[in-house]
């Protein structure tokens, strides 16, 4: 039974970025017709994000101690964070601890810009062009964007750890009444967990209970006919675009302390979140949210040792063959509409 | 000649004397200078890989230049191939003849698997479901099947394994009925230098055959009829005609001609591994068919070429390069010209490549030939008229 439910939380927390990467390619698709390749590229680039926020709070003047000196002999050279003159010594270490979280009033703009400018420089002449052309330019886009960042920041992973309140782990199994030690977890993951869930529903809401995400819900729908009611759809489906690029960022920024970012994690990310917006239905927005945790949990249970030994290797190909599944028997997917891209 | 009509039989010319003579044409600068050093592609490693992927996307181009089904997961027929000959290097002798014959079968027998599943979907669907396949095939190399690919180290020839067949006093690397693939001449004419190597003329003479069998089924009812699949499946339907075998052979070829590039990749080097499989790998053959013009017959040699080209030199020019490339301007322009290039070259060169496949998806849908095309119209001596309605008739139909 533990091992059932540490396999659960396993799979919440690759579902839950899975889900948040799969939300986005979906509300694009679902508002622009696009298939958006470069969206693990927007993932990267909220994660560089985090790391980002890190250098810029750690930006230090150097400060000369005449009164000691180093083993050199040289007085003494101490690096000071600019930050530390307005928060003092103790308050900056504390920001700097904290820059991952912190990192989500950068990432927002700063996806909602890219997303922009994404939308109206490359995308939008790429509306009437077949869904392939669509594919390739994206998939360009994503290489040329992915070494942008290598050349700025290096092919290392670079290390951006959670604060330190965040970074050890619990016992939750005490929790439940499972013996001591049984389900131990690291606290940063729960917290991801807990955040993915926030922005699920914050976009859900947006979508369901603002007057801007009737209209946008409208146009998914029929896109003429809102246009002839006199509303600029296509000014709402860019701020679409940038919302998605967003929540794609935040879903990097926040997954920063959990794989280092580096410059090819989003390559990594993006076959496995297509397959995702596939299994859950082009289009469907709480598809793509459920499929995601469904795909995650599976692939939790499939890498448990009594599964393997019964299917060794199922662990790697499970998400794969679900999805070719599942393509052959109902191509719309597990939610998706009726009629919608079933060819 | 051969089967082709005279326009058809000029470019295979073409392409014939172009890999007969590249060990010289690609060997413009003298061996020594600065310029020779880091420009000249004129060797045989290189020279190999050209007609590789000259091969690979040749066949790629045969399904999604015909047939307009675009394969995310075409790498995985290349791993097949590979692993296939590398064990008959292992098990029989170092005669690549068998070695690339079975790739060729394997990768066939594979295809017709992915093929037969994947063609039940079209369009993204179609592209999911190959680079699905792809993948798993990727992931159990890398795991389960360790027995068979050896997993992460890579599967190669070692001197316990039993090459039954392996005559007396036959060479112990990959060979030719004895002669050995790395053998080669080297001519010096004044300060050029130029190698002539036996695995290179191998590699040209397939990729010469492949060219042909791919002009061949681009004039054949076959190829028409795929076009016809590409122009309106549905309409194709409703005819009374059931376009899956079609497809289906389409699919095959194509996978066996990837099959054919993973042979003759391992015969030039007898050792494989799983990344050979990885999607990356599959989306490098998409651009290079894109790059060089889908739906093309020469597109795809051209296309593999800009890009092997620019992984083999491009990625090997430095600052010192530059230095030397530059060292007539004065100091203040070298440096600001130096380091805009910078970021292009050495380890940036998929920057270059990123972005040279964007502007060529952008403005050049049908590849870089479409773009020699245009200003082979814009030189020509006809009538501004007749080059207005040309440039026309390649907008409606980019390209072939």
């Amino acid at each position: 039974m533990d091992a059932i439910i540490l396999q659960i939380l396993n799979g919440l927390d690759k579902g839950s970025a899975y889900a948040l990467i799969a939300l986005g390619l979906t509300l694009i698709f679902g508002t622009l017709g696009v298939v958006n390749f470069a969206h693990g590229a927007l993932f990267m680039i909220g994660a560089f994000c985090a790391v980002t926020m890190q250098r810029l709070l750690t930006l230090s003047h150097t400060v000369i101690d005449p009164s000691q000196t180093d083993f050199l002999g040289n007085p003494l050279q101490t690096k000071v964070p600019y930050l530390a003159s307005v928060f003092g010594t103790e308050g900056a270490q504390a920001l700097i601890t904290w820059s991952v979280p912190l990192s989500i009033i950068l990432v927002i703009p700063v996806m909602l810009f890219v997303g922009w400018a994404m939308e109206r420089g490359l995308i939008k002449h790429f509306y009437k062009r077949p869904h392939a052309d669509q594919i390739l330019v994206t998939f360009g886009l994503a290489i040329v964007l992915q070494e942008i960042i290598r050349a700025i920041y290096g092919a290392n992973p670079i290390q951006s750890p959670a604060p330190p309140m965040f970074s050890g782990s619990i016992d939750i199994g005490e929790y439940l009444g499972f013996q001591a030690n049984a389900i131990v977890y690291p606290i940063w993951r729960l917290v991801y967990f807990a955040f993915s869930a926030v922005i699920i529903a914050a976009v859900f809401a947006f979508l369901q209970f603002t007057t801007f995400g009737m209209v946008v819900r409208a146009g998914m729908a029929d896109r003429e006919t809102v246009g002839m009611l006199g509303i600029d759809i296509d000014k709402r489906f860019t701020l679409m675009f940038g919302l998605a690029a967003a929540v794609a960022g935040l879903a990097g920024a926040m997954y920063a302390p959990i794989v280092s970012p580096n410059y090819h994690m989003g390559m990594d990310f993006l076959v496995l979140s297509f397959v995702v917006v596939v299994v859950g239905g082009m289009g469907s927005l709480p598809g793509a949210v459920f499929a995601g945790f469904l795909l995650g949990i599976l692939q939790g249970f499939a890498s448990m040792n009594e599964v393997k030994a019964v299917l060794p290797g199922i662990d790697q190909i499970v998400i794969y063959l679900v999805a070719i599944i599942i393509l052959l028997t109902r191509p719309r997917g597990l939610m998706g509409r009726a009629g919608v891209m079933e060819d | 000649m051969l089967g082709l009509t005279q326009k058809d039989f000029l470019l295979l010319l073409v392409v014939v004397v172009l890999t007969l003579l590249a060990p010289i044409i690609l060997n413009p600068f003298p061996v020594n200078s600065s310029l020779g050093q880091s420009f000249n592609a004129g060797y045989p490693a290189l020279m190999q890989r050209f007609a590789i992927f000259g091969i690979l996307v040749i066949g790629f181009n045969i399904l999604f230049g015909l047939t307009g089904y675009l394969s995310f997961g075409h790498a995985a027929f290349l791993g097949v191939g590979s692993y296939a000959a590398v064990w008959m290097f292992k098990l029989l002798s170092f005669n690549i003849i068998p070695a690339i014959v079975l790739s060729v079968i394997v990768a066939g027998l594979f295809s017709i698997v992915i093929g037969y599943v994947s063609l039940r979907r079209s369009g993204i669907y179609f592209s999911i479901l190959t680079l699905a396949f792809a993948q798993m095939s990727y992931a159990l190399a890398y795991s389960v099947l360790t027995p068979l690919t050896n997993g992460e180290t890579g599967l190669q020839v070692y001197p316990s394994d039993p090459q039954y067949l392996a005559a007396e006093g036959a060479p112990s690397a990959p060979h030719v009925f004895g002669l050995p693939m790395a053998e080669s001449t080297t001519v010096y004419f004044g300060d050029w230098q130029f190698t002539f190597e036996i695995g290179y003329y191998l590699c040209a003479l397939m990729l010469i055959l492949a060219f042909y069998l791919s002009i061949r089924i681009f004039r054949s009812p076959f190829g028409m009829m795929l076009r016809a699949i590409k122009s309106n499946q549905t309409r194709m339907n409703y005819t009374g005609l059931n376009t899956k075998p079609y497809m289906l052979w389409a699919f095959i070829i194509s996978g066996m001609y990837a099959g054919l590039a993973g042979g003759l990749l391992a015969a030039m080097d007898p050792l494989t591994g799983a990344e050979r499989m990885y999607w990356t790998a599959s989306g490098e053959i998409v651009v290079m068919a894109i790059l060089g013009g889908v739906g093309t017959l020469i597109g795809p040699v051209v296309g593999s070429g800009v890009i092997k080209y620019l992984e083999n030199i491009v990625s090997k020019i430095n600052d010192n390069v530059l230095h030397g490339a530059f060292n007539a301007l004065p100091d203040g322009l070298e440096n600001v010209i130096i380091k805009i290039i910078h970021p292009f070259v050495g380890e940036g060169w998929q920057l270059t490549l990123g972005l040279l496949f964007m502007v060529v998806v952008i403005f050049l849908p049908g590849g870089l030939v479409q773009g020699g095309q245009r200003l082979g119209a814009l030189f020509s001596r006809r009538s501004r008229n007749a080059t207005a309605a040309d440039r026309d008739a390649a907008r409606q139909k980019p390209a072939e």
